[in-house]
């Protein structure tokens, strides 16, 4: 064995490769982008297929179609995709799989780049299959490994679920040999298990209520659950919780039992045990009360006067990400010690200006709403969608973000419910080929009069720069067939489609302004490549600056570009400049000039 | 009855594009190198851009990757706000380690918020904790030859607090930079060592 210091989404990729893999898919999402990130350069050395997927949906079941020939396939991403990828996951748990597969959805307690905190483990739940919660990036690289062997002996997908700090947390992690040899994929025609009819459904549906006692028994006998009795207080805790949980037992100095839970459904023998040993026992999971559930029911039939402290007693927050300080006062205030204060710091939250993540200098996407807000005005309706545009929330042309590819969709809805004001709904490129689509084909089919602004930077910028169908270039650096946006738009119906440059700003205007008095679907590409992959490829432009024209009127630094400062009663541009232009032609006095090479 | 969990917890802050992660990344790959198990956790995603950035970093640890309110032995902090942003996490016995040049957020840079002077964000920190050490890390970086190392800089005044040794702290360096960078990086790191005396 050898040690390495792993980001725990590199030591799921190191799992992964560890278990002989052959189809990895996956949508970028933080936090799960790396895992594929990872994987992209062995893919030639390992004879293994990583691909960039258009969407969740679409990752699945590539991966269930791997499955079902017999090798392995893991298909991943964060918890709100595995919404979008809801469908085939319910009914896979009826068909089964041959190969080993394994989806991982990562949670994102506390919503640190997300736009909910759904709990994935209650997934498993509904659709009867087996989830193993990873503490560390020991565990998530161990887990995977095992993941892929419980999938191929239940016959059933297994859910991976990481939380943020299991998939970007490093730690050293213990790593064995890769598997070189791969399963030969051999797809057996098999009706009754693969043709979800109605006839062939019912009967799945009583096999995976069967496999419910295997599936038990399995879990029972795994290495992932560990129980350690003293006294006759408790903790039990799921995943890393159960690790915040053992520093403060640690640190208390307590004589406290615990239960640690890897596995869902929680491990029945062990958690009688436990809860007949104890008298009292505090619950500790991040999010839905899960465990907590499995506990109170457990309780009933093993130790019904159990006194269990958690989340329906308010010890433990059912919201936002736990630590090692709640978790610390938690288990003090069972166990009556004194609790530690929050050392907070009452400066810090009166003098500090507020830093907030923000668009890059020279960013497109601040352009192109900047035109569309000109030729809009402000009381049109700005629904918008998921990426690094959303930041622009203070320019007053974001007024929706719900979930992957809704700008359209309820751009539409606002249209059909009578709505009169002028509309005009933004997403990027990569989420309008991930869910765009078919809000585009419907917006096109139901005569939605919308105007649609597909923000182009040529990338999946906010997750860390994956490609997509339409920047020509695969997962694994591959030159592939590159989608024309425009071409799938008007093939989608929309008649009006004009591409524009953002940087050109009068151009822009022009173009949103002739959409908007269209009088149907008018869709408007404005194209700029991202500053951060310009930067990268090595493209660089003269900076701009502020000579004596200024007037100090603030136009500029209204614009909100980082690269522009104001200073007593002028503006000044900042090395951040990225030479993009577009500040000098909002400028009314033209006081902003292009730097001059000497 | 306080019992230590780690070795040592270190809270490294600043802001994205700074190389918060980088120098993180250093620490821990060294601390692999000496043979102490270490545990980290990185800020990625929305936070990256041009936002307040935290590191955990825990050496000797073998607990969750997240260091304590409260509890921290060092905080490096790669701009002075942040420093303060970040202040809850030192403990009464830790240490402050601060490069004093301030990043002004797009909410000073717009005239929304100001942009408070050094000593009123030094002041509450110097109550709160045993030590702190104020550095020009992103001038020494210029006078190595790369306002870019300004990190680094305060890698090399961290080595003076860590219970990892500076060759192994300078092997794993020369590791995680190009080649290219390599003599640069290393200037940075000596005069970053050299604002601390032994």
């Amino acid at each position: 064995m050898m040690r390495e210091y792993l980001l725990g989404n590199a030591a799921i990729a190191r799992g992964i490769l560890e278990a002989g893999a052959s189809v990895v898919t996956s949508y970028p999402g933080t936090p799960a982008s790396e895992i594929v990130e990872t994987l992209a350069p062995f893919t030639k050395k390992y004879d293994l297929h990583v691909e960039w997927s258009v969407n969740e949906k679409v990752a699945l079941e590539v991966a269930i179609g791997a499955s079902w020939t017999g090798t392995r396939a893991a298909a991943v991403m964060k918890h709100v995709g595995l919404n979008v990828a809801a469908d085939p996951f319910m009914t896979l748990a009826y068909t089964g799989v041959r190969g080993g597969l394994v989806v991982i959805s990562s949670d994102d307690p506390f919503c640190h780049s997300s736009q909910n905190e759904q709990d994935s483990r209650r997934y498993a739940q509904f659709a009867c299959i087996p989830c193993i919660d990873p503490a560390d990036p020991q565990e998530a690289r161990d887990m995977t490994i095992y993941a892929f062997e419980l999938s191929e002996e239940l016959e059933l997908p297994v859910l991976l679920r990481p939380t943020t700090r299991v998939s970007h947390a490093r730690a050293d992690v213990e790593v064995g040999e890769i598997e070189e040899n791969r399963v030969k994929p051999e797809f057996l025609r098999n009706p009754v298990r693969w043709v979800a009819l109605p006839a062939h459904a019912r009967p799945r549906h009583s096999v995976l209520l069967e496999k419910q006692d295997a599936i038990k028994a399995a879990l029972e006998k795994s290495p992932w659950n560990r129980l350690v009795l003293r006294g006759e207080l408790g903790v039990i805790a799921s995943g890393i919780s159960g690790l915040y949980a053992e520093e403060a037992i640690k640190q208390l100095d307590v004589d406290i039992s615990i239960l640690r839970i890897g596995t869902f459904p929680p491990p029945e023998g062990l958690c009688s045990e436990f809860i007949m040993h104890v008298s009292k026992v505090m619950v500790i999971e991040e999010l839905e009360p899960v465990l907590e559930e499995y506990v109170e029911r457990a309780a009933r039939e093993h130790n019904p006067d159990l006194d269990i402290l958690g989340k329906r007693t308010g010890h433990i927050p059912r919201e936002g990400e736990l630590d090692p300080y709640i978790v610390r006062n938690a288990i003090a205030n069972m166990a009556d010690l004194p609790l530690v204060e929050s050392p907070s710091l009452r400066e810090a939250s009166e003098i500090l200006p507020p830093r907030p993540p923000a668009l890059c200098p020279g960013c497109g996407h601040r352009a192109a709403y900047y035109a569309m807000r000109e030729a809009f005005g402000k009381d049109a309706i700005f629904p918008s969608d998921i990426g690094c545009y959303t930041l622009a929330v203070d320019m007053g042309t974001i007024d929706t973000c719900l979930c992957m590819g809704a700008s359209i969709t309820l751009a539409s809805g606002i249209r059909f419910s009578g709505e009169e004001r002028d509309i005009c709904c933004s997403i990027g490129d990569s989420t309008f080929l991930h869910t765009g689509l078919p809000g585009l084909l419907n917006a096109a089919y139901n005569k939605a009069r919308i105007t649609i602004a597909i923000l182009d930077n040529s990338t999946t910028a906010m997750t860390g720069h994956q490609p997509h169908p339409g920047t020509g270039v695969t997962a694994s650096g591959d030159k592939t067939k590159a989608v024309s946006l425009a071409s799938l738009a008007k093939a989608l119906g929309a008649d009006f489609v004009e591409t524009a440059d953002p940087y050109d700003l009068k151009a822009t205007i022009e173009t949103f302004k002739r959409a908007r008095d269209y009088h149907g679907l008018a869709v408007v590409i404005t194209k700029q490549v991202c500053v951060i992959n310009e930067r990268r490829a090595g493209i660089k432009r003269n900076p701009f600056m502020v000579n004596e024209n200024c007037t100090g009127c603030r136009e500029c630094v209204e614009f909100g570009c980082p690269a522009i400062e104001f200073e007593e009663d002028c503006a000044r541009i900042n090395s951040l400049c990225t030479g993009c232009g577009v500040c000098a032609q909002i400028c009314p006095s033209e006081a902003i000039e292009v730097v001059k090479v000497k | 009855m306080k019992i230590k969990t780690s070795e040592c917890d270190i809270v490294v802050v600043g802001v994205g594009g700074q190389g918060v992660i980088l120098i993180s990344s250093i620490i821990g790959k060294a601390a692999l190198k000496a043979c102490l198990s270490v545990r980290s956790a990185e800020t990625h995603g929305m936070a990256q851009r041009g936002g307040s950035v935290i590191n955990h970093l825990r050496i000797g640890c073998v607990f969750g990757p997240m260091v304590p309110l409260g509890g921290a032995d060092i905080l490096l902090a790669l701009e002075p706000a942040e420093a303060l942003r970040y202040a809850h996490y030192l403990s009464k016995e830790g240490v402050a380690l601060v490069n004093v040049k301030p990043v002004f957020p797009s909410t000073v840079t717009t005239g929304q918020s100001r942009y408070p002077p050094l000593e009123d964000i030094l002041a509450p920190l110097e109550r709160i904790c045993m030590d702190i050490k104020t550095v020009d890390a992103t001038k020494l970086a210029v006078k190595a030859g790369n306002p870019q190392t300004m990190n680094v800089v305060m890698l090399g005044v961290l080595s003076k607090y860590i219970p990892i040794s500076e060759e192994i702290l300078i092997e794993s360096l020369s590791e995680s930079v190009p080649a290219k960078f390599l003599e640069v990086n290393r200037r940075a790191f000596e005069l970053g060592k050299s604002e601390i005396k032994a």
